[in-house]
């Protein structure tokens, strides 16, 4: 066992842990974080997406030795207390969400990328998530609700 | 006071979103409980053997073992079905394809049992391979289930007219073969459930990802022997199913039952992608024969169809999926002469049964790509030879049904799709650029000068359109009925459930949506219960895209029950004359000539205090079908959906790929009630359509899947498909909740069927094998490992 010490959804914790256990396992283990979703545990499908200071990272191939130190961010730390993140809000508005097991991680993803480019074109968005995979939703509204983020990001005056 | 609709129709945000995409939402594996333990599956590397004994000596003693579950735990039946119960729980005389669990070993740590599980010695008898479904009714084949007395699963006629006399009668006859393959529903969730021993008179109960909790309580209540009210099923979220959570959920609920019950602790069984690829079922591949006759002016006089199905290792869906096949093999097309066999077999193969489409995404790749090739023949255009043959109201299928009570919109949608893709004229440029691919000469693989091309010249474009007719819901599959439970609060707030399961499609949002309609209130005031059998009534499986229809009527029939005991209500209340109209919407009851509305809380309150019950529960029945098995003949169905498909690619003449770059997506569904999810649902089938005609393929070799994962199975992602654009034409029908019909399969079916008749357009070459992938663009066959010789041999 090792003490690892990182930030989770803002707050500093540190937990004992075999230093190989996954993160995916450590989240939905050790901190009831299960918004993280396993999909394939081969880093091909991205439900596992969580934020690694501010980049978007397959949970399911970082050990837990590897966070030690550094700021995570899941699904369930994403909305402001009761405030949904423009993300969140879009993604309902535009029937970007079917049976939702992939939403954590497009959310995650399509956050990474506005985070480090709040005015993406088209290709940008699809490349952002092209490592998460969806089964239902064809990605077209998904595509939408990033757009539309971005757009509010960049109109300041049309508060959310 | 006629009004417009308040709710249906217009984009309303997800029932559930809210939760999912906070990640609140609870799916099968995010459930724990006190005590609860892990099942690790026991599987042995062979497709067919028989299993002379199992060693649990190595691992008996071990602590990290809590119990060994066998067929000899199973207390009642051994072997389930959905239709035959020829799939045993588990598997103690013989396995018969990969997938197949021998037993479970049970234990605190998942870790630990995957470790023991290794230990655990199996000794077996390879038995004869069977693999080729071609071969399976040769009368030397080895029988998978030697108990059925053949490999033959099923075998559906169809007769009408004489085919022979048709074919004497035309002008030209065409035959041609095509084959479909197997795919895998990639669900994003694998497989996930945990049973809970009750106290003891109250049985068992089952949270899992389970696609349809009423027949997965059949399973688990016919293996435990107990009644089915000992059995409860709680679907957690649904991480997606397409058809595909069905019978494998219910075997994994049973055996986690059958664990939970004999240890008296939780026990949880989940899947791993590569588990899950392993041992659930797949979509058919079908080979399939077609003779045609026809005349100069295109009519089709005679059609003679012959399809086998892979069945694979055990029966599952096969008989019903195979029996819409039969139904809708000549595509939406009136023809006076059809001999119509499918044939479904058992093979080593990992087992086949429902997936979205089920059943009609092969036939119309066929049915379409023939008529394509008729077309090019005679001289017309796709759209011209469908306008001859394509069913208008009053035609006749081939099952001998009249088409009516319903808009046969098969034309309308045709001619929607053509003018809002500019196809025809489009169609007729590209033909004109006729470049062929470039055949490569394996003998001298040296390109000579004459065969350079320049870099512009070698993208192709083409279009191509397929359309169809499908069937609504289970037709002469079985009774078909559905209900719902309504329950409005003296606050007026409403619980609402029904007995169809949501599969993460959205029905739950629109069976809302219909009851916020009725009530004239906004969707925001209804609560939407957790489906639980103990507590929701039975209504059948959410498959066959019966839900708008069946769970919408019956949704919309209990809240029209409620709806006129408050109008008896405010007429007695208010001494209001019979001809006075009452109206609900905006959350407030309108009355004719009575000066201000009244709130919907303030009747529902005054409902409350009268002692009139608003809880009820409501029922939608469909009309009767009728179905003769032996010539195929009959009503199939009570009403049918039209769909047509633009597909406009551009294709690589070097290296064969295709470009999806446009789906136009014309759907007849009748009445949209959900617009997002309706959206939503175009979206994803074409997608999943596109993913099934260029490259999705599940292979195997010697009955083992060599692709367990995404790293080799690959789905469509964000970057694969183009432009798809939803154009739905609302075909008025006497039928489902204000005429709604059936959108989730009709959008896949299509798809493969209209880019291989725009790879057609690009390139000049047809193709009779799906997927279209690279090395079938170019070379005209698949690429696998067994056909290469490598090295020196």
């Amino acid at each position: 066992m090792t003490e690892i010490k990182f930030i989770v959804n803002g707050k500093n914790v540190k937990v004992a842990v075999e230093p190989y256990i996954r993160l995916i396992d450590l989240l939905r283990e050790k901190f009831d974080l299960t918004g993280t979703k396993e999909g394939c545990g081969v880093g091909e499908c991205g439900a596992c997406t969580v934020l690694m200071n501010g980049r978007a990272v397959n949970s399911c191939l970082v050990l837990a030795g590897q966070i030690d130190g550094n700021e995570i961010l899941t699904i369930e730390g994403l909305a402001n207390h009761n405030a949904l993140h423009p993300l969140q809000k879009n993604f309902l508005l535009h029937g970007a969400i079917q049976c939702g097991f992939c939403t954590p991680g497009m959310v995650l993803s399509a956050s990474a990328l506005l985070n480090k480019n709040p005015n993406p074109d088209e290709e940008e968005i699809k490349d952002a998530i092209a490592g998460n995979l969806c089964r239902c939703t064809g990605y077209k509204q998904i595509i939408e609700a990033v757009k539309e983020t971005a757009k509010e990001i960049n109109s300041p005056s049309k508060q959310l | 006071m006629n009004k417009e609709f308040s709710v249906v129709g217009k984009p309303v945000i997800r029932e559930d979103g809210l939760d999912k995409v906070t990640g609140r939402a609870k799916f099968a594996d995010d459930y724990k409980f006190p005590g609860m333990l892990h099942a690790v599956m026991l599987r042995i590397s062979s497709a067919h053997a028989k299993i002379n004994s199992i060693d649990f000596s190595a691992i008996e003693n071990d602590e990290s073992l809590v119990s060994i579950i066998t067929a000899d735990d199973v207390p009642g039946t051994k072997k389930v079905g959905m239709i035959k119960n020829d799939q045993p729980i588990f598997c103690n005389e013989k396995v018969v394809t990969p997938g197949d669990v021998l037993a479970m070993i049970v234990g605190e740590s998942e870790a630990k049992l995957h470790e023991l599980v290794k230990k655990i010695k199996v000794d077996f008898t390879p038995l004869p391979l069977l693999t080729d479904p071609k071969k399976s009714l040769e009368t030397d084949a080895v029988l998978i289930h030697p108990v059925e007395g053949s490999n033959l699963i099923i075998h559906h006629p169809l007769r009408k007219g004489n085919v022979e006399k048709g074919f004497a009668e035309s002008e030209f006859v065409l035959e041609q073969t095509y084959s479909t393959q197997l795919i895998e529903h990639s669900y994003l969730e694998p497989e996930a459930v945990v049973a809970i021993p009750l106290e003891t008179s109250l049985g068992v109960k089952v949270i899992g990802s389970i696609q349809n909790p009423f027949t997965t309580r059949r399973f688990v209540s016919e293996v435990l022997n107990f009644p089915l009210s000992k059995v409860r099923i709680q679907q957690a979220h649904l991480g997606g199913s397409f058809g595909g959570k069905d019978d494998i959920m219910c075997i994994l609920s049973a055996r986690a039952a059958v664990a939970a019950m004999k240890i008296n602790r939780p026990v949880k069984i989940r899947y791993t992608r590569e588990e899950s690829i392993l041992e659930s079922y797949k979509r058919h591949p079908y080979v399939l024969n077609y003779k045609v006759g026809y005349n100069k002016s295109g009519k089709i006089q005679a059609m003679k169809i012959d399809i086998l199905a892979d069945g694979g290792a055990y029966a599952s869906m096969s008989p019903f999926v195979t029996w819409r096949t039969v139904v809708q093999a000549t595509g939406p097309y009136e023809i006076e002469n059809v001999h119509t066999d499918v044939r479904a077999v058992y093979t080593n193969n990992p087992y086949t049964g429902a997936m979205r489409g089920f059943g009609s995404p092969q036939p119309i790749f066929a049915q379409e790509s023939l008529m394509d090739e008729i077309a090019v023949q005679l001289n017309m255009t796709p759209d011209e030879i469908r306008k001859v043959n394509g069913y208008k109201s009053g035609s006749i299928t081939a099952t001998g049904q009249k088409l009516q009570n319903h808009e046969v919109n098969l034309l309308t949608v045709l001619e929607t799709a053509e003018e809002d893709t500019g196809f025809r004229k489009k169609w007729l440029e590209n033909k004109k650029d006729k470049s062929q691919l470039i055949e490569y000469d394996f003998s001298s693989p040296i390109i000579n000068e004459s065969q350079f091309i320049s870099p512009d010249s070698l993208i192709k474009k083409g279009i191509g359109l397929a359309v169809s007719f499908r069937g609504c819901s289970l037709g002469a599959e079985g009774t078909d009925a559905a209900s719902a439970y309504i329950s409005i609060q003296n606050d007026g707030s409403v619980y609402l459930d029904c007995g169809l399961a949501e599969n993460g499609q959205g029905l739950r949002t629109t069976y809302s949506i219909i009851a916020a309609e009725v009530f004239g209130i906004s969707t925001d005031q209804i609560i939407y219960l957790e489906l639980d059998t103990g507590t929701t009534p039975d209504s059948g499986p959410t498959v066959a895209s019966r839900a708008t229809l069946m769970g919408g009527g019956a949704v919309k029939a209990t809240a029209e029950i409620l709806r006129k005991r408050l109008e008896e209500l405010i007429r007695s209340e208010w001494n209001l004359k019979s001809d006075d109209e009452i109206v609900f919407q905006n959350n407030q009851v309108l009355i004719t000539n009575h000066q201000s509305p009244i709130t919907f809380k303030d009747i529902c309150k005054l409902a409350y205090q009268r002692g009139i019950s608003l809880a009820t529960i409501g029922w939608y029945k469909s009309p009767s079908v009728g179905w003769d098995e032996h010539v195929g003949q009959g009503d199939a169905y009570f009403t049918y959906v039209y769909g047509c498909q633009v597909a406009e690619v551009r294709v690589n003449i070097a290296t064969g790929e295709i470009y999806v770059d446009k789906v136009t997506a014309v759907h007849d569904a009748g009445k949209v009630i959900n617009m997002l999810g309706a959206l939503g649902q175009v979206y994803g089938g074409v997608t999943q359509g596109a993913g099934y005609g260029i490259f999705e393929e599940v292979t195997t070799d010697k009955g083992f899947i060599r692709e367990l994962n995404f790293d080799q199975y690959t789905i469509p992602t964000s970057k694969d498909i183009g432009e798809i654009n939803p154009i739905f034409v609302e075909g008025k029908d006497i039928y489902g909740p204000w005429g709604a019909k059936s959108l989730g399969e009709p959008t896949l079916e299509l798809t493969a069927a209209a880019i291989s008749n725009a790879v057609y357009n690009a390139v000049g070459k047809r193709f009779f094998k799906l997927p279209m992938n690279l090395e079938e663009v170019l070379l005209s066959k698949k690429l696998r490992p067994e056909d290469l010789k490598r090295g020196s041999k």
